[in-house]
């Protein structure tokens, strides 16, 4: 076993994990953080997309050990308290998602996306969305949510 | 399964884990390919020593008439580097291609490399550059040409259980170099290259003055078709020169049949095609430039 001591959501934590184990068995099997989900396991569909110091990743093969001393942020990190963030209401206003599986993954791949580039462009969205994968809603109501949460960023901003 | 995973905070201390651990230990930088190889029991390695905070590996910069990129670069940090669109765009379209954005921001050019698979973006961009590998032993360190490292598929004559490799280097592109990138895939994201086509051509007017085209994943490693290449040097750039140039290139071609990546027949008439596609817009490329 290994001490991990990292930063997930602003709590810093503290773990001790088998050296093999994923980001995604950390952040789900010991903390409890079920919110990323694990679908292919293999890096191909990002439902397990979390920031690492705000970057994305797929969690499912980052070794955990690669978050020591740094900042995670998973889906729970988005909403505060029972109010969600506006890139899951715009998801939610959009009918973004169906199963649902995907859709964690893909709010973090937005996240990540607008935080750098806040004004995209249809084209910009779809390669940053590009990493993750949906099998129910043909992609356009995601795409749609993403530019919606854009502009109600933008409109935030100017407020 | 791993029993330890370690950070070397140099280049020797990287090196004297791996010595201390007898080949029970291997070098992992952003594990995009090692982590899956691992869980399907193809990494015997039991410590993972990580390179990725070892200060000094995560730079692209031009030093002594040669670009260099540090170990740690991601594919994300080449394709948006504005030196490497500049000097080596080849090199900033192939690694912009490579899975998705998440993949992009983990997985580095370097680790591409040592891994050694045929269906490489990066790597096959490294062969249109020549590029060579710094490898970093005990003993000392030296530079490799990129077509030596590569012995077969998934085989790199570098062993990350006992050397590294720290950076590659290459020349930059001549200014009127006109690049074109071309990949065969089932999607347009999140998948292994069914064919890709790399080639940087200068011209002189319309005549071709020199022209690198390189090839994978249709033989177990990439490889540069010196025949097409040969042929094209003086020539005039035009679609019949273009056509044949791409049949020598098919020639060389030994793709496997596969059920998810094509025929052997398929792909190899679609090396004939992608290769003259590529020429025609690199050939264009250079215009616009020069
Ligand atoms: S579950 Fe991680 S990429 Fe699919
Ligand atoms: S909503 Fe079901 S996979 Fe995307």
């Amino acid at each position: 076993m290994q001490t991990l001591e990292m930063n997930v959501n602003g709590s810093d934590v503290r773990v001790e994990i088998h050296p093999d184990e994923t980001l995604a068995q950390v952040l789900r099997d010991r903390l409890g953080l079920i919110g990323t989900k694990i679908a292919c396991g293999e890096g191909e569909c990002g439902a397990c997309t979390v920031l690492l110091d705000g970057v994305a990743v797929t969690s499912c093969i980052t070794p955990a050990m690669k978050a020591q001393g740094r900042r995670v942020m998973t889906i729970e990190g988005l909403s505060e308290d029972t109010e969600l963030h506006v890139i899951q209401q715009a998801f939610v206003d959009s009918t973004a998602s169906q199963c649902g599986y995907c859709t964690p993954g893909f709010i973090m791949a937005t996240k990540a996306l607008l935080d750098a580039n806040p004004n995209p462009t249809r084209e910009d969205i779809m390669r940053g969305i590009s990493g993750n994968l949906c099998r129910c809603t043909g992609y356009y109501q995601i795409v749609d949510a993403v530019a919606l949460a854009a502009k109600r960023l933008a409109e935030e901003g100017r407020k | 399964m791993w029993e330890e995973y370690l950070f070397a905070n140099s280049v020797e201390h990287a090196l004297e884990l791996l010595a201390r651990y007898e080949g029970q230990a291997q070098l992992i930088a952003g594990g995009t390919d090692l982590v899956l190889q691992s869980q399907r029991g193809q990494c015997p390695a039991t410590v993972m020593v990580d390179i990725t905070r070892i200060p000094g590996l995560n730079r692209i910069e031009e030093r002594d008439g040669f670009i260099l990129i540090g170990a740690q670069v991601t594919h994300a940090q080449i394709a948006a580097s504005a030196l490497i669109r500049d000097k080596a765009p080849i090199l900033a379209m192939a690694c912009s291609q490579v899975g998705g954005p998440q993949t992009r921001n983990a997985g580095t050019l370097v680790g591409n490399v040592v891994n050694a698979q045929p269906a490489a973006d990066g790597a096959t961009a490294l062969f249109v550059l020549d590029a060579e590998l710094e490898v970093a032993t005990q003993e000392g360190r030296r530079w490799e040409p990129i077509a030596h490292v590569y012995r077969g598929v998934g085989i790199c004559t570098i062993n990350a259980c006992r050397e590294m490799v720290t950076a590659v280097r290459f020349k930059p592109l001549a200014n009127a170099c006109g690049c074109s990138y071309q990949r065969l895939a089932r999607r347009k994201a999140l998948t292994l290259p069914t064919l890709v086509v790399a080639v940087a051509l200068e011209m002189l007017g319309d005549t071709i003055k020199a022209a690198r085209i390189a090839i994978g994943p249709v033989a177990p490693t990439p490889y540069r078709a010196t025949d097409a290449e040969a042929y094209l040097v003086g020539k005039k750039a035009e679609e019949a020169v273009f056509a044949e140039a791409g049949q020598l290139a098919a020639a060389k071609a030994r793709p496997r049949d596969s059920l998810i990546r094509g025929s052997s027949e398929y792909r190899t008439a679609m090396v004939g095609v992608l290769v003259r596609r590529a020429l025609g817009e690199a050939a264009q490329e250079c215009h616009r430039r020069g």
